[in-house]
């Protein structure tokens, strides 16, 4: 039960299922090619990171792994099973083993945040009123929430709301646990528990852990692997510190947190008229 | 000042300060003189104007503004949009038609909690506003009718031609379009807000199928409450005919009542509720399939909600005029 904080991920089982496989995902909004062919494994009880700036594809890729998204090409292998052409009846069973929290909660306004946590024991779970009852505490708990029992989603600011759907995610113990963005819009408090909690999860509980974000600062920390996406494909893959260690720009820049304000082409409204800034600098 | 080989040069000596929409201007003269062919230079540029000018980004990255299409390529689009969006409603009237089905056969599976909140949501909250409503058209009727009527010395045919159109018509009618207005945009309204703030998702990837949690408790309240609307509907607007009838008319009460039993009979009541029952599916369906259609933001969700109202009244009508010929014309 004793972890290390961070161990990596060499150090598993090796011949171990992986908990997910993608293979040439490709996903298209219309004409326009957002994913283009991405490929991960992320092995069990691994935290792993997918990391992207706005608009690179990483949302996407986490929607088409869900089957969010329709899917152009590609597989998709979760659990052992393969997303893609599987029966509606497995697929609501397999999903029971997952837990997903959306970027802003997606908790369901017309139940309080206690019933929007029993929701998924209520559905798949056979339990006695009192269980529920007390699982649901416990889950709030965890989270921080337990005052928040009785109050509806609209009653919660945004951090509370993404804790709540956290609660809700782990309600039925799951498997795998996919995040998209939990640290956006918490304060860095509240984002550290989030993280120690995360940690906790999967010590305890061997769960794997998807973490997609644009802000790597926050989940750096606990993080055994990173997927760099960028225009669709694949950057970058492999534990955190050697994938830094490569030198490929655009992980440089993400860590360097250096600016691209505009492109290398652009230039100033003195140079478009052929004017340098010492030509005429005297003629004032 | 012209220059020689399309060359235009803007003295600017007289100027001493410049801000960025100065900037901007300059910058789109340029961009529309080298467009046509001709190149536009500076003169006199002073310190403070250079320095705003250095300041100010040019994009190199142009990007066309997407041309509006022609009649004939807007045409063709929304044509097939709309067959795209008859084909995803086929698709979601089945499922969730099949669903209510397998879940009336099946009543364990049933979320009886939800079909009771949207029981009342529907029917019991409507009751008053549906009561008044078709008290006031059976009043009307009858008013109308009786200046007929009266010059014949029929007024006592007053009863009966209320008990009929109510029974038959205005019944079923108005109350279904009082639905539509309240429980259809709202269906359209809160699936809208669901899809919008990820819920449907969050159900989808939580293994809890739309369809039996949200869909059918809708459809088959929607179902079950129309037609006994129906029927109070009746009862307010015949009600609203006698009321004309006694007080107007001077007729006795019994004998409007029993003339208006008189002129009634099963298959005016049966056929007012069998209408009411598909109206109702329409509404019910509508509102779900524009509430699933919402893509994007939460301005959508109003624009969806009107959709939705009007395509449900549009339904609704065409239903029951198709509904005449069948009950009156073709099953005589």
């Amino acid at each position: 039960m004793n972890h290390s904080a961070s161990p990596a991920p060499s150090a598993r089982p090796a011949g171990a299922e992986p908990v997910l496989k993608v293979r040439g995902l490709v996903v298209r909004y219309g004409d326009r090619t957002v994913l283009d062919g991405i490929d991960m494994t992320v092995a069990r009880g691994e935290i792993r990171v997918i990391l992207g700036g706005s608009g690179s594809g990483k949302s996407t890729a986490l929607k088409g792994i869900l089957g969010l998204t329709e899917i152009a090409r590609g597989e998709v292998e979760l659990l052992g099973q393969p997303m893609v052409g599987l029966a509606e009846a497995q697929r609501l069973q397999l999903m029971q083993r997952v837990g997903v929290l959306f970027q802003n909660g997606a908790l369901f306004g017309s139940l309080t945040v206690g019933e929007n946590v029993a929701l998924p024991l209520r559905e798949h779970r056979k339990l006695p009123q009192g269980a529920v009852r007390e699982l649901v505490r416990s889950k709030l708990a965890m989270v921080g929430l337990a005052h928040a029992e009785f109050l509806y989603p609209a009653e919660l600011s945004g951090g509370m709301r993404k804790r709540a759907g956290l609660a809700r995610a782990l309600a039925l113990d799951p498997e795998v646990l996919f995040c998209d963005e939990p640290s956006a819009g918490l304060d860095p408090l509240t984002s550290l528990n989030l993280d120690n909690l995360i940690l906790q999860l999967r010590d305890r509980l061997q769960m794997t852990v998807v973490v997609v974000t644009h802000e790597l600062a926050s989940i750096e920390g606990i993080a055994d692997s990173l997927l760099m996406v960028g225009g669709g494909k694949v950057i970058a893959e492999g534990p955190v510190a050697e994938v830094r260690q490569r030198g490929i720009a655009e992980v440089d820049e993400f860590f360097a947190r250096k600016a691209r304000v505009s492109t290398s082409t652009d230039c100033s409204a003195a140079e478009l008229f052929g004017l340098v800034a010492s030509a005429s600098s005297g003629g004032a | 000042m012209p220059g020689k080989d399309g060359q235009i040069i803007l003295d600017l000596s007289g100027v001493l300060a410049i801000d960025n929409a100065g900037t901007a201007t300059l910058v789109g003269l340029w961009r529309e003189a080298r467009d046509r062919g001709a190149v536009l230079q500076l003169a006199g540029v002073s310190g403070a104007v250079l320095q705003k000018l250095n300041e100010f980004r040019v994009s190199s990255e142009v990007v066309a503004a997407p041309k509006p299409a022609g009649v004939w390529e807007s045409l063709g689009g929304r044509s097939w949009h709309g067959l795209q969006g008859v084909g995803e409603f086929v698709v979601l009237a089945a499922d969730v038609t099949v669903g209510a089905v397998l879940s009336v056969l099946r009543p364990r599976s049933l979320r009886w909690a939800a079909l009771a909140q949207q029981m009342s949501l529907m029917g019991s909250q409507a009751l008053g506003i549906v009561g008044l409503i078709t008290f006031l058209i059976g009043l009307t009727l009858a008013f109308q009718s009786a200046y007929q009527l009266r010059q014949f010395g029929a007024a006592i045919y007053v009863a009966t031609l209320t008990a009929i159109s109510m029974v038959r018509e205005m019944g079923p009618l108005i109350t279904a379009i009082l639905v539509a207005g309240r429980s259809g945009s709202s269906i359209t309204s809160e699936v809208a807000t669901m899809k919008v703030g990820e819920e449907i998702d969050a159900l989808h990837v939580m293994g809890i199928p739309f369809v039996d949690y949200v869909a059918v408790p809708k459809l088959l309240a929607m179902v079950l409450a129309v037609p006994l609307l129906t029927i109070l509907a009746d009862g307010f607007g015949i009600m609203g005919g006698w009321v004309v009838g006694t007080v107007y008319l001077d007729i006795a009460p019994l004998p409007y009542l029993q003339k208006t039993i008189d002129s009634l009979v099963a298959k005016d009541l049966a056929t007012g509720l069998i209408k009411s029952a598909v109206f109702a599916w329409g509404i019910a369906l509508i509102g779900l399939y524009y509430g699933m259609g919402v893509r994007g933001g939460a301005q959508e969700v109003g624009r969806a909600t009107t959709a939705s109202v009007v395509s449900s009244i549009f339904f609704i009508i065409v239903a029951d005029s198709l509904f005449s010929i069948l009950f009156y014309v073709v099953l005589g």
